[in-house]
């Protein structure tokens, strides 16, 4: 058992170099970078901006490159802009915040309407019809029994 | 009809902001507009780094120059196609006091570079990488050309590419000026 879990201690050791390094390629990298001139995500775009752009990364990976560090080099070069990620800076953030706060508007809705809802008193549901008479009663019964 | 307030909150908060959103996008005309009624607005000034050298430079360091101001990038290919006309300006106006000055936006700064070699360009060009200094003209294309008078004023503006009679049409009397 000792031994077992030794050599599981010594494969998570030298696997740990490999996990930390995330492997690059164009794929994975167009999809979170944006086409600096067309606003669109550089996966859908073959303007000759994104042309350079996806050259640039082919380079960037043929230098070795991790997918953080061409991130990173094309920040250098067209700023941040080219992150699809919006970040939360300045005007960013109401992309965070406006989803927060129509789930919060959206909740305090709901529990304005269940607190609605249980206040209502009996009264308000319809009232019943008044009993039958004797004679309408006696009608009934004899139009029931056919 | 009941209206339930925060829905209609949401709502016209959510229009507020497709309304920034789409407004804040369009191209600003100010220098058209003050160009076009023969002012001369101050030029915007930011020390922007050297393409392919240390350090920045502005236009502020070449205040009593005309200066042909050239918004470029190496990937578009009606800026590639005006560039020897901009070198060989800058060549013909360098000893009357004038000079282009690029400014190579949202661009790879080695294929600008190589760029720059391949058409033998002589002038400097600086980096604005995410074109923040080019919003500041109401830059929305490429290329675009402001030509700077020597206290640094914006005397007249191209929206596309420059050609010899636009540039003929401006330069002359600019170089006659004093500073």
């Amino acid at each position: 058992m000792k031994s077992f879990l030794a050599i599981l201690l010594a494969a998570l050791v030298l696997a740990a170099p490999a996990l930390a390094f995330q492997a690059a390629s164009l794929p994975d990298i167009e999809d979170e970078v944006m086409c600096v001139e067309c606003g669109t995500v550089l996966s859908v775009s073959n303007s000759p901006v994104a042309m350079q752009e996806r050259q640039f990364i082919r380079d960037q990976i043929a230098l070795g490159k991790s997918k953080d560090e061409i991130k990173a080099a094309l920040v250098d070069e067209y700023g941040e802009e080219i992150l699809a990620d919006p970040g939360t800076g300045g005007f960013n953030a109401t992309l965070w915040l406006v989803p927060i706060l129509v789930a919060l508007v959206a909740l305090v809705g709901v529990m304005f309407a269940v607190r609605t809802w249980r206040g209502r008193t009996p009264a308000d549901e319809p009232e019943l019809p008044p009993p039958l008479s004797p004679e309408d009663a006696r009608r009934l019964d004899t139009e029931l029994s056919r | 009809m009941r209206v339930f307030w925060p829905v209609t909150l949401a709502a016209a908060l959510l229009v507020g902001l497709l309304a920034y959103g789409v407004f804040s996008k369009g191209g600003d005309t100010t220098l058209d507009e003050a160009v076009a009624k023969g002012e001369r607005p101050q030029a915007p000034v930011a020390a922007l780094p050297v393409l392919g050298a240390d350090g920045s430079a502005s236009l502020a360091d070449y205040k009593g120059k005309v200066v042909v101001l050239n918004v470029w990038a190496s990937w578009c290919d009606p800026c590639r196609e005006e560039m020897p006309l901009l070198q060989k300006t800058h060549e013909r106006i360098s000893s009357q006091g004038g000079m282009v000055l690029g400014v190579d936006t949202q661009d790879a700064s080695g294929k600008a570079l190589e760029f720059l070699k391949e058409v033998k360009a002589s002038f400097p060009s600086v980096r604005d990488r995410d074109r923040e200094y080019g919003r500041r003209f109401g830059v929305n294309a490429y290329p675009e050309t402001f030509i700077i008078d020597r206290k640094g004023r914006i005397a007249a503006l191209q929206r596309f590419p420059v050609d010899q009679a636009w540039l003929d049409k401006h330069l002359p009397k600019l170089l006659a000026e004093k500073a």
